[in-house]
């Protein structure tokens, strides 16, 4: 029926060497660079400033954590990162090549290769078993690990044959985690990953991204309300109304499991 | 939206839930307006001819009764005057005569009919459309049919030829006429009508007395009936006197072929008001029932808060009907509108077929009034259970969410199907498999949609087949001359010596009344030669059938009217000549699609005739380049009554056919087309709004927008695939039904489909699938992806 594959002709991936796409800063370890990124939603009287010219760099294999209160820019921060939002000024490179430059089609290919996504809500297909929701994935990503491999990196390699009404939230959740890190993406991008759970599957599931991260190299930002969780980090941004206030460098990453909330 | 109306909360809710779900009230309402519309279409229709009908009737004195004799005196008037319930009684003259048209190769057939020159006739008068009434004293002044001068572009002032008893005269025309006898103007043998080479001659009383040697006699008479008088008792009685001077039996309304042809139209009309609006009503109380569904379900806590506040159930119930009503207001009116709109498209195409003085569109109010009571209390029904729901959520329960949907794995994959399938493939089948009756009811609709369609073109597959049967196969002359008396069997010799003539072969026509137990039917008994060739019968498998040596040929219509079938004995009265009364075996009943026919070998009737051999006429094959000589050869020669062609008559009936045909068609294919889309668009919509969290999902992962429309379009693609073959299946049944239902004494239809028609039928509901999966595509293009993820499930 209508169900034609896009992308036969996209912009491809590689780093390009085009100046007029090229960041400046053509640091090799430099995953993310935003400059002056600006978001507005609405017009006239209903106007909301999402972001007021955010500059921020992301590295190779670090743990970034943003903090701060609803409303403060970090989930547009994220989404625009994640290529599901554009921002309205400013640039974001990634690997150097500009994600404000691409169209439609060429995004869903970035978040395709490049990204993994973990949400609050999990978002799994219920129709799907574990491993099928992690296979959707590998299904259409060029060098993926196995779906059962990635499951049991988060420590679901017993219940990888269950629906996700048969899972608890926890599980749910690190099936997300697998399913977002089987195609090895260069950035985990995490909006409150533990935002519906309990401090004790929470942990679990952070002590997953931290597995990922420190085995797979995957440069991971995460979103929290929760204060207690920034100690894993290597560096800790501060939001307040579409800025970013504070940034705070961790000499070293705390254990995921000796954190309580 | 709706801000500025002064209005409850709710109530603009509503409007704006209504507003947000355009699309899908839309399709809905499109589909209650079709049933509506065709409710109104129909009925309005049926309503306009009646009351034109019996108006018509009424002024213009039809009559009730009907009888032709030989030749009886004038003097019979004051005995026919006192048979008990008769009103009134007419005598006239009435003469089939061959009229010569300037410009028309072969002669065309016209009844010649008395009307007294001073006064109105005092049954069956004639409107005057043209012109004057005849002048006394002038015996070739006349009045033509309209349909005939419409034909020929006639007018007061024109002549015309006819041979009449012998002798060509040239009448003058000095009127154009309407006869309540001739609303639907057929004449001899015509399947249907010619205006071409078919018209009505009114002529002074005195010149065809004159003509003819009737003076102080008749040879046609019309009773009225008073108003409690039984038809058949008066009927039995003119018989009786009419007997002596060579009464070919009385008959009623129910035969008089005019009546008997606007009748069976009005039964056709009537059949089809109470089949397609039921189906139509249906599938829109489906629709808003699997609607309404979804709206509550997306809306589950807002119902617990609003009880929370202290609404009461019936107030939450309430809101929701309103919903359903509101939706079906705007189908019903717009059905209304386009009922009466497309009612005058059809009554103007029935003033093209039926000769009133006027037709006009207008439907009584109780045909609106009733077509919305059914629609609104068919569409409340369907959304009943729905609401039902609604008012039962206790509050607790609503405001916490919905279980999550528990999934397995599809009935298919535990065969192995989809081993090779990925996951969209089988995300498809689980979300099929987990909601059987939705897709069940989805494949319904959709089913029924092409079965409309199939239905609505089978009328046109099953006139082919009578056409190809009755044109090809069994009447294979192209030419059929009949004369004016039966004449006797060499005449057929003579005609076989004229210029042009192949082959010809002569039959017998006498009128006859069957009777079998209690029931009697008025038809003529076709004489038919020992191994016809030209014009042969023909069975159901497209077999000639040989009539046998002695014994009854019975068409299965007629067969079916007098309950008799093979080797039943039916007494056959004779209407003409010595008019004698015999008992005859039924040899055989032969399926035929036309008219009540029955047939016997010409010797066998001749011997029942009790007289020498005589012919009625030939069936010729004949060499068209020698046409216009032969023709010229008929219109010289006195006994020849008519000539028919046989083109001339497939054309007509083709164009008859496809008058009527074509509009239906193009109405239902509307509605079907409506009713695919209606369906598809629905089960697309609330699949997008059930699933959009998990599309969405999809596209955060990076499937780009075709691998995720795969998801959602591809389980319409199989809904429709499916639907498809069974569609076809029910829309077989409905030909079936209608093939059974309607059976009138002028046809019946073979059930027959052909390819095309389901090709057709498949092809419309694919486009509008197509259409549907286009707009929906275009949704799942505009999804929003960030506000979806943010939410809970």
């Amino acid at each position: 029926m209508i169900g034609c594959v896009e992308g036969t002709a996209d912009e491809d991936f590689s780093v390009s060497a085009d100046p007029e796409t090229t960041a400046s800063t053509a640091d090799p370890h430099t995953v993310f660079e935003t400059r002056g990124l600006t978001k507005v939603y609405g017009e006239g009287s209903t106007v909301v400033h999402a972001l007021r010219g955010v500059d921020l760099e992301l590295r190779e294999g670090e743990i970034v954590v943003l903090v701060g209160p609803s409303g403060s820019g970090k989930s547009t921060l994220l989404n625009i990162l994640g290529g599901l939002d554009v921002p309205t000024e400013g640039r974001v490179f990634f690997r150097g090549t500009e994600l404000t430059s691409l169209g439609q089609r060429a995004l869903t290919r970035y978040r395709r290769e490049n990204v993994g996504f973990v949400f609050q809500f999990y978002n799994l297909i219920p129709s799907l078993t574990a491993l099928e929701n992690v296979d959707l994935v590998t299904e259409i990503s060029r060098n993926p690990m196995r779906a059962a491999d990635a499951l049991a990196l988060v420590g679901l390699a017993d219940r990888i044959k269950h629906f996700p009404a048969q899972l608890s939230g926890g599980e749910q959740q690190r099936v997300a985690i697998a399913r977002a890190i089987a195609k090895r993406p260069d950035v985990l991008l995490c909006d409150e990953p533990t935002g519906a759970l309990d401090s004790e599957t929470g942990i679990v599931v952070l002590e997953a991204i931290d597995a990922v991260n420190r085995e797979l190299g995957t440069t991971c930002a995460l979103i929290t309300h929760n204060a207690a969780i920034s100690g894993m980090a290597d560096r800790v941004f501060t939001f307040a109304n579409g800025r970013i206030t504070g940034e705070r460098h961790n000499e070293t990453r705390s254990p995921v499991g000796e954190m309580t909330w | 939206m709706f801000a500025w109306i002064p209005m409850s909360p709710l109530n603009r809710k509503l409007l704006r839930d209504i507003w947000h779900m355009r699309g899908q009230v839309l399709a809905i309402a499109l589909v209650i307006a079709a049933g509506v519309a065709v409710y109104v279409t129909v009925v309005g229709t049926l309503r306009s001819l009646e009351g034109t009908r019996d108006a018509y009737y009424e002024r213009y004195r039809f009559a009730d009764v009907f009888a032709t004799v030989k030749r009886a005196p004038e003097s019979l008037l004051q005995s026919m005057a006192q048979i008990p319930g008769v009103k009134w009684v007419e005598t006239r003259i009435v003469v089939e005569v061959s009229l010569d048209v300037e410009g028309m190769d072969e002669p065309a057939a016209g009844r010649l009919v008395s009307i007294p020159p001073r006064d109105r006739p005092l049954l069956n008068d004639v409107t005057l459309r043209a012109g004057r009434w005849i002048t006394p004293g002038r015996p070739d002044e006349v009045l033509i049919s309209e349909a005939f001068s419409d034909a020929h572009g006639f007018g007061p002032g024109d002549t015309l030829a006819a041979t009449i008893n012998g002798r060509r005269r040239t009448l003058e025309i000095v009127g154009i006429g309407l006869s309540p006898e001739y609303v639907y103007s057929i004449g001899g043998d015509n399947l249907m009508p010619d205006d071409r080479r078919f018209g009505v001659v009114w002529m002074g009383r005195e010149p065809l007395e004159a003509a003819f040697d009737l003076e102080g006699a008749f040879n046609s008479v019309s009773i009225a009936l008073l108003h409690n008088a039984r038809e058949a008792i008066v009927i039995d009685a003119l018989d009786r006197l009419l007997d002596p001077y060579g009464g070919t039996g009385a008959y009623g309304r129910s035969e008089q072929l005019s009546d008997q042809y606007l009748s069976s139209e009005m039964d056709g009309l009537d059949a089809m008001a109470r089949v397609a609006p039921p189906i139509f009503l249906a599938i829109a109380a489906f629709l808003l029932n699997i609607v309404v569904t979804r709206l509550i379900a997306i809306e589950r806590e807002q119902i617990g808060l609003l009880k929370a506040f202290g609404y009461s159930n019936l107030a939450v119930g309430w809101h929701y009907m309103k919903f359903v009503l509101l939706v079906s207001a705007l189908g019903i009116v717009g059905g209304l509108v386009g009922g009466a709109w497309m009612g005058r498209g059809m009554t103007a195409i029935y003033t093209e077929f039926f000769r009133f003085p006027f037709l006009y569109y207008s439907a009584p109010p109780g045909v609106y009034t009733f077509a919305a009571l059914v629609a609104t209390a068919a569409t409340a029904l369907g959304a009943l259970n729905a609401v039902r729901v609604a008012v039962r959520l206790p509050p607790a329960v609503a405001m916490a969410p919905a279980a999550p949907p528990v999934y397995r794995r599809s009935i298919f994959e535990s065969f192995g199907l989809t081993v090779f399938a990925g996951e969209p493939t089988r995300m498809i089948l689980r979300h099929l498999s987990r909601w059987p009756v939705r897709g069940g009811l989805a494949i319904l609709g959709i089913a029924m949609a092409a079965a409309i369609m199939v239905a609505a073109m089978f009328s046109a597959d099953a006139f082919e087949k009578i056409i190809e049967v009755y044109f090809f196969q069994s009447q294979r002359q192209n030419l059929t001359v009949a004369f004016v008396e039966p004449q006797p069997v060499r005449i057929a010799n003579e005609v076989r010596r004229l210029p042009g003539v192949i082959a010809a072969e002569p039959f017998r026509m006498v009128p006859v009344r069957l009777h079998f137990e209690h029931r009697s039917r008025r038809v003529g008994v076709t004489g038919i030669v020992d191994g016809a060739d030209i014009s042969r019968l023909i069975d159901m498998d497209l077999i000639p059938v040989e009539v046998p040596e002695s014994g009854l040929v019975l068409s299965s219509r007629l067969a079916q009217i007098l309950g008799a079938g093979r080797g039943d004995t039916l007494v056959v009265e004779v209407l003409e000549g010595r008019k004698p009364v015999r008992q005859v075996v039924v040899a055989v009943v032969v399926e035929e699609y036309l008219g009540t026919a029955a047939y016997m070998r010409v010797d066998a009737l001749n011997r029942l005739m009790q007289e020498g051999s005589r012919i009625s006429g030939l069936y010729l094959l004949t060499d068209p380049a020698e046409s216009a000589v032969l023709y010229r050869a008929f219109k010289d020669r006195p006994v020849v009554a008519a000539v028919v062609r046989q083109t001339a008559a497939l054309e007509m009936f083709r164009a008859t056919m496809e008058e009527s045909l074509t509009i239906m068609t193009f109405f239902l294919t509307l509605f079907g087309a409506a009713i695919a889309f209606g369906v598809i668009y629905n089960t697309a919509r609330i699949s997008l709004s059930e699933r959009g969290r998990e599309l969405a999902s999809l596209r955060v992962l990076g499937f780009t927008r075709g691998e995720v429309s795969y998801i959602l379009l591809g389980e319409l693609a199989v809904l429709t695939l499916v639907a498809l073959p069974i569609g076809c299946v029910i829309g077989y049944g409905f030909a079936w039904l209608i093939a059974t239902n309607l059976v009138n004494d002028l046809y019946h239809m073979p059930l027959v489909v052909s390819r095309a028609t389901y090709g057709y039928a498949i092809l419309v509901v694919l486009v509008s699938a197509l259409i549907s999966a286009v707009v929906v595509r275009m949704r799942i293009d505009r999804l929003d992806l960030i506000a979806v993820l943010k939410t809970r499930e």
